[in-house]
């Protein structure tokens, strides 16, 4: 589980040129060691990103390092890089809407197709608590980090878990309303 | 389950004529976490009730160790629930004129231990609660999350067989919530006892090993659902 990808790589890289110039590949290690969460970044996610950031002007080489190997960048932030990185951390993230969920569908289409809505509802949830268990695992014997990160996973299949169970305790007029 | 410690089969229990369980089961092996969830009134903390011999049901049949509960006299029910049962409430239940320590030593003095032996047992739980220091305190000078944890120290120091908590972070906040979780699933499992863990919350929930739901009084296990 990683809460960074997918919302915005570029500004978690400036966020870490920030606070010190770094290779690509020490991006990579502390971002991993930070963020990854058991899902590591590829290297051509790190370089492409860093490509991207470069062209638009917000990181800046800041020395080349010739080694045995192909020779190593050192990145720096610009300024522009930092009033972007700034800008993104005080947008608040726009909350999910959640409106057309698969499960939402997976139950109006089985009270129309006469399948016993039910039990979908609890195979979820046993997934779902499933989840939870492996989780609250992690956090039980993982320091602070780990805690934080399940903690925000758990806040969210809690919530879901609160609409199953208020679903579950609505099916019959769901059904009722579906079928008219 | 070949390993089961504590079974009901198919209980029925109403008051009056409001019905709290129709046909419930439930089993729990040695050593096992078991949440019990369901909605308010569900009839949950019934089946905790009947499960640890507070309450006899009026169908089916409740078994500790292969032993019918219902079989024993209400002497012998007071003794067992002294010797292999431990029980955490919402509200910590301790008793307000006695420090924390004498708490937790109260059920081994119950079971004819002497004083200062007691009390050393007890003293070296209140530790492992991380509650050492609160000893000399009553009831009623310590927080809600410490009291839970010298309620946990009070249910465990007998080293009882099968836990019982109603709901044991019911009045606390998340962070002292998880604290006491925490350390209730860890004491349990270094002393191997089984937990029957009734609660409405998924993330107190997902400390146990599984989880059955109770609806209408009916009991469905999760792991079946599949």
């Amino acid at each position: 589980m990683c809460i960074v990808i997918g919302m915005s790589l570029g500004h978690t890289f400036l966020g870490l040129l920030e606070d010190h110039p770094s290779h690509g590949y020490d991006i990579k290690r502390v971002y991993d060691e930070r963020f990854g969460h058991g899902r590591a970044l590829h290297y051509g996610q790190v370089y492409a990103t860093l490509s991207r950031l470069l062209k638009n002007g917000l990181v800046e080489v800041d020395g080349v390092e010739a080694g045995d190997g192909p020779d190593r960048k050192r990145y720096s932030i610009t300024a522009a890089g930092v009033t972007d990185v700034e800008q993104w951390l005080g947008r608040p993230e726009s909350p999910e809407p959640y409106l057309q969920t698969t499960l939402y569908t997976k139950v109006v289409l089985a009270l129309l197709t006469g399948r016993p809505a039910a039990d979908i509802l609890d195979t979820q949830r046993a997934e779902h608590l499933r989840t939870m268990r492996e989780l609250t695992q992690r956090k039980i014997h993982g320091d602070l980090t780990d805690q934080l990160v399940c903690d925000h996973a758990l806040f969210h299949l809690e919530a879901d878990l609160r609409w199953l169970e208020l679903t579950a305790a609505r099916l019959d007029e769901l059904a009722a309303e579906v079928r008219r | 389950m070949t390993d089961t410690l504590l079974a009901a089969h198919d209980v029925h229990k109403a008051f009056g004529a409001t019905p709290a369980l129709a046909g419930a089961s439930f089993a729990i092996a040695a050593g096992e976490l078991v949440a019990v969830m369901g909605p308010s009134g569900s009839g949950k903390s019934t089946l905790l009730h009947c499960l640890a011999g507070i309450v006899r049901p009026e169908r089916g049949a409740v078994a500790y160790q292969g032993v019918e509960l219902t079989t024993r006299s209400d002497a012998a029910l007071s003794e067992l629930r002294r010797t292999d049962f431990g029980f955490l409430f919402q509200f910590g239940q301790l008793v307000p004129e006695l420090s924390c320590l004498e708490n937790v030593a109260l059920p081994l003095r119950l079971n004819g231990q002497r004083r200062k032996a007691a009390e050393a047992t007890a003293a070296e739980w209140l530790e492992r609660l991380e509650v050492g220091d609160l000893a000399a305190k009553r009831p009623g000078e310590v927080s809600g999350g410490q009291g839970q944890r010298v309620g946990v120290a009070r249910a465990l120091v007998t080293r009882p067989k099968v836990v019982f908590a109603d709901e044991p972070t019911g009045a606390l906040d998340s962070l002292n919530g998880e604290r006491v979780m925490k350390l209730l699933s860890l004491a349990a499992r270094d002393t191997g006892a089984a937990v029957v863990l009734v609660t409405h919350e998924s993330r107190v929930a997902a400390y146990a090993d599984r989880e059955i739901v109770v609806r209408d009084g009916r009991t469905r296990d999760l792991a079946g659902a599949r």
